[in-house]
């Protein structure tokens, strides 16, 4: 297929589901605000869904105090923010609409309409209200177009393109989302188990849809390390990175042919990692290095997907 | 419908000779029947659910640099236009034997221009700006210039229809003829129980083969794409329509390179030769090599490739000469030279300003009259004489009087009104008509066209990019269930 056609499908999937992570982030924070006690201050609540997303340098540009209002504006809504929820949907539905050709009339039509939708949200004071209806409708939204492009489109390039884009980002996601708060979380340690550190660590299941997988896996008690595996290493969570590096891989080997790229050794190098490594291993080297690594090398990924299919030497 | 009678001869009714009566034309005797039946609110609500469903489609207009991501509709009117097989009959078969002319001219005066030694056509026609000397002697498929043609059509009367223009570069709105026909099925399944509207949706398959057609000889299965400028271009719909419809590749000069005297396109497992090329970009800017070295729309080296026989495009380089408005007058010789038949569509009587006698006409009578720039496009170097103020008429008059070979005039149209839903309710509004004429093997249309309406009260410019707005053209197969037809006819005033 047209390599620009790819591009363009790849990235519309990538920023759909970043505004999905995003939402999910902005969600979980705002439910433990409403947790007593649970941060020391506003700032120290709200400042991790800035880090996640990488964005605590540019949002001191423009704000001052992290307050609710703004974070939740900032992260949400604000047009000047590229990768605030606004700017990926609209990056997402402007990729659609350069190539709504290769994709089916429901896919663009769906994405049309979310972009219609957006506008409601446009202006509101999240933060006062309607921020849970926000991302729920996001949430949704998502999953509609994931359903959409799974169920109406031909199993092709096109439909391996798309699929590639959210997984790959949905990995970079996960593995930031599971760093910011491991590493936060950790001089607690020696209260784990106290009630905030509970809703602190099932918030984080919730936002990546594994709090009843876990409750169902380990029936018992949340425990930063089985956190930590079952969104690394568990392949039957659909958000861990293992499950998403087994979508990743054969998607880039069927996408090479019979080529040797280095973007299929890659994918091939990282899944091997998480579907044979151990965490005992991972611990000792340190959460957070396996995690910065893992998320530079899922980095160094997409490079080469680019320079493979997107930017073809003629 | 306003009681007083029409100054215009009107689609759905037309006076009784000598009375102060209307009545209802056949054809439109069932829609009016229905029209009675109907709640009166139906039509509004209707035209609101289109308006949804073709902003959720995304049929929309690009307006360039509008950052709220908000995308312009071109008006879309439910009230159908109506024709006969009869007078479709007449039309197609004056549309194909103009375009079968003009093919034939645009071959001729890019080889051995017999038409120009012959002094049928004068050889000024070799110096006009859309004339490219670059297509001197090149060969082109099947001597197929124009594959796709729009010709612009209007009516004065119940018999008389005239040919406006010649759209023969990369003329659009096709998309419109598809999907307002889509949305009319959709809208009023029960109207097409009671017509028998000939279909229009194989237009895309009629194409994809004439395009696959004209591929280089020896190519057994042609890779034929449409090429965009790209997602901001005003047409940009209809261009994706096209390519999804086709089932082919929508380009982009950057997608594109050359090498080894052939096109080929970047794809994710490398380069793929491409054999025939749909073009929605302009001649101007094609290959930055030959033409505007600015442009980043199109792909250098391509008409050196072009010229070689390398891959063929659709339409070719040069037809703009074919359809300005200075060769326009001679159409009707071009049909008698090459043809040796009679033209069955009329020219409109047009006055040529290089011409002393037409000059002095034209500024004697500039209030009465239609002003066109020729090599000029789009409704903007235009004068409409009975519309203009004073001081219009004298800026005009100075430019004319300035060059006055740059300009012909014509007889302001009386154009036909079609019923036209507007905000006080159903109204005549100035329509025109563009059926599109494909050429491959054959030359064909389908039956249907573009029907243009200019939503202004008293307004005869239909340009979309002036306001216009589309309606469907129903084209009635032969036979035409009556029962209803006859009920009708007894329920003969009209007042609504």
């Amino acid at each position: 297929m047209l390599s620009r056609t790819a591009d363009h499908l790849y990235w519309m999937a990538r920023y759909i589901e970043r505004a999905e992570n995003m939402a999910r982030v902005l969600d979980v924070t705002y439910n433990m605000s409403l947790v007593p006690n649970a941060a020391e201050s506003e700032a120290a609540l709200w400042l991790p869904a800035l880090e996640i997303s990488g964005n605590v340098e540019a949002y001191a540009d423009t704000y001052d105090a992290y307050t609710a209002s703004n974070v939740i504006h900032y992260l949400a809504l604000d047009m000047n923010n590229p990768s605030s929820i606004y700017s990926t949907l609209r990056s997402a539905r402007e990729n659609a609409h350069a190539v709504r050709v290769a994709m089916t009339t429901e896919t663009w039509e769906n994405i049309n309409a979310l972009w219609l939708e957006f506008g409601q949200f446009v202006g509101q004071d999240l933060a006062k209200s309607g921020l849970r209806e926000f991302c729920d409708w996001v949430k949704a939204r998502s999953h509609l177009f994931r359903g959409v492009c799974y169920g109406t489109m031909l199993r092709d390039d096109a439909f391996s393109f798309v699929r590639l884009g959210t997984f790959i980002e949905r990995a970079d996601n996960t593995a930031r989302l599971l760093d910011v708060k491991y590493h936060l979380l950790l001089p607690k340690q020696e209260e784990i188990g106290g009630a905030v550190d509970y809703y602190e660590w099932s918030a984080v299941l919730r936002s990546v849809s594994s709090f009843q997988a876990y409750q169902k896996i380990y029936s018992d008690t949340i425990e930063p390390w089985r956190v930590a595996e079952l969104l690394v290493l568990r392949r039957d969570m659909p958000r861990s990175l293992h499950a998403c590096f087994d979508e990743i891989t054969p998607i880039l080997e069927l996408l090479s042919g019979t080529r040797h790229t280095e973007c299929k050794r890659l994918a091939g190098e990282l899944h091997s990692k998480l579907r044979y490594g151990k965490m005992k291993d991972i611990f000792q080297h340190g959460l957070h290095e396996f995690l910065s690594d893992f998320v530079q090398s899922n980095n160094k990924l997409g490079v080469e997907i680019h320079k493979t299919f997107f930017s073809i030497a003629t | 419908m306003t009681n007083s009678l029409p100054t215009f001869f009107d689609e759905m009714q037309i006076n009784i000779a000598n009375t102060d009566t209307l009545n209802v034309r056949e054809i439109y005797n069932a829609y009016q029947h229905w029209l009675k039946s109907i709640p009166k609110d139906l039509l509004d609500s209707k035209r609101q659910e289109a308006e949804v469903l073709f902003r959720r489609v995304g049929i929309t207009f690009n307006v360039y640099g509008n950052d709220d991501g908000a995308e312009r509709l071109i008006p879309f009117d439910v009230v159908p236009r109506i024709l006969d097989a009869k007078e479709w009959a007449h039309l197609s078969a004056g549309a194909i034997q103009r375009v079968r002319a003009l093919n034939m001219f645009l071959h001729d005066i890019y080889h051995e221009q017999h038409i120009i030694k012959a002094g049928v056509v004068p050889a000024s026609v070799l110096t006009n700006a859309q004339y490219r000397p670059e297509m001197f002697g090149v060969n082109v498929p099947q001597q197929i210039y124009a594959h796709i043609a729009g010709i612009d059509l209007v009516r004065t009367s119940e018999s008389q229809f005239y040919v406006l223009e010649d759209n023969l570069r990369t003329p659009s709105g096709v998309s419109y003829m598809l999907e307002d026909r889509k949305m009319m099925m959709r809208l009023f399944p029960e109207l097409f129980r009671r017509y028998s509207v000939a279909p229009v949706d194989h237009y895309p398959q009629v194409l994809l083969k004439n395009l696959r057609a004209v591929a280089q000889s020896g190519v057994h299965e042609p890779t034929v794409v449409v090429l965009s400028p790209g997602a901001y271009n005003s047409a940009y719909f209809e261009h994706a329509f096209l390519a999804q419809q086709m089932g082919v590749e929508l380009v982009e000069g950057q997608d594109l390179f050359v090498r080894n005297n052939a096109v080929y396109m970047r794809t994710t497992q490398g380069p793929q030769r491409i054999d025939v090329i749909y073009r929605r970009i302009d001649d101007d800017y094609l290959d930055p090599l030959v033409f505007n070295a600015n442009s980043m729309l199109g792909v250098p080296g391509l008409l050196s490739v072009y010229r070689n026989g390398g891959v063929t495009l659709a339409n070719a380089v040069g037809t703009g000469v074919a359809d300005d408005k200075a060769t326009y007058i001679h159409v009707p010789a071009m049909i008698k030279f090459y043809l040796d038949e009679e033209p069955i569509l009329e020219n409109v009587p047009t006055y040529e300003l290089s011409k002393s006698d037409d000059l002095a006409y034209t500024l004697a009578h500039l209030d009465e009259l239609v002003v066109k720039e020729v090599q000029g496009s789009g409704g903007y170097g235009m004068l409409v004489g009975p519309a203009a103020s004073k001081q219009e008429l004298e800026e005009f008059r100075i430019r004319i009087l300035s060059k006055p070979a740059n300009y012909i005039a014509q007889p302001t149209l009386a154009l036909s009104t079609c019923p036209t839903l507007v905000e006080a309710g159903i109204a005549p509004r100035h329509v025109d008509l563009r059926p599109f004429v494909l050429s491959g093997k054959t030359v064909t249309l389908v039956p249907g066209a573009l029907c243009r309406v200019a939503m202004k009260e008293g307004s005869l410019v239909v340009n979309s990019s002036q306001g216009g707005g589309t309606k469907d053209t129903w084209v009635l197969e032969e036979a035409i269930e009556t029962p209803t037809t006859q009920q009708a006819e007894k329920v003969e005033e009209l007042s609504c």
